[in-house]
């Protein structure tokens, strides 16, 4: 059982690490915050998996709070990129 | 036991792979919200049920299953936040996209 956990785990990160190039690289700023919001999603799994690997299970709560704080970073973001369009058309700095 | 642990793992980690292929080769912002958030929003669903398989009946489980619905919840909506934002941004689609309303095309700043 404990094979198969980590087996994903090494899978979950190569993929993550594809997807942190593609947000290095992304041309616009979207294409950035999308990769961005899958690393959150891919890391909340990982910490799951990671968790029971160490039979820690408290780790979920940790798996929690992060998906909860993934969430607000995009929206945040997201905002900022309308708020920062918006200035540049008003001709404020 | 390890079967269907093994299969509901491996069929997530799958989708999640898919997802990340279809963020590298597509060729415009939308299409590539439109593949990751299906495909990690199913394989995140099939790795914690299979994990709340090896736990059993559980406070885990139920720890699991509170991230499982908060993240369906939570990770639509963020797609739609984006993808209204980089329209409202003027991102351009993809080369050949059809527009029913030419003048609703964005064009511009980057």
């Amino acid at each position: 059982m404990n094979n198969l956990l980590i087996s994903a785990c090494i899978i979950l990160v190569i993929t993550i690490s594809l997807c942190l190039y593609k947000g290095a690289r992304g041309p616009t700023i979207a294409d950035r915050l999308v990769a961005v919001n899958v690393i959150g999603t891919k890391t909340v799994v990982l910490i799951s998996l990671v968790s029971f690997i160490f039979e820690k299970t408290f780790f979920l709560d940790v798996a929690l709070v992060y998906a909860l704080i993934s969430f607000l970073t995009t929206i945040m973001v997201a905002d900022y990129m309308v708020g920062e369009n918006k200035k540049e058309e008003e001709g404020i700095k | 036991m390890t079967v269907l642990v093994g299969t509901l793992l491996f069929t997530g980690i799958f989708f999640l792979t898919v997802g990340t292929i279809g963020l590298l080769r597509f060729p415009d912002v939308y299409t590539r919200i439109h593949a990751t958030t299906k495909c990690d929003t199913l394989g995140l669903g099939l790795v914690l049920v299979s994990l709340m398989f090896i736990s059993g009946l559980s406070w885990d489980s139920v720890k699991l299953l509170f991230v499982i619905i908060f993240v369906w919840l939570t990770n639509p909506t963020a797609a739609h936040v984006i993808s209204k934002a980089a329209y409202k941004r003027g991102i351009p689609m993809a080369e050949g996209s059809f527009f029913i309303n030419k003048e609703e095309k964005p064009d511009g700043n980057i």
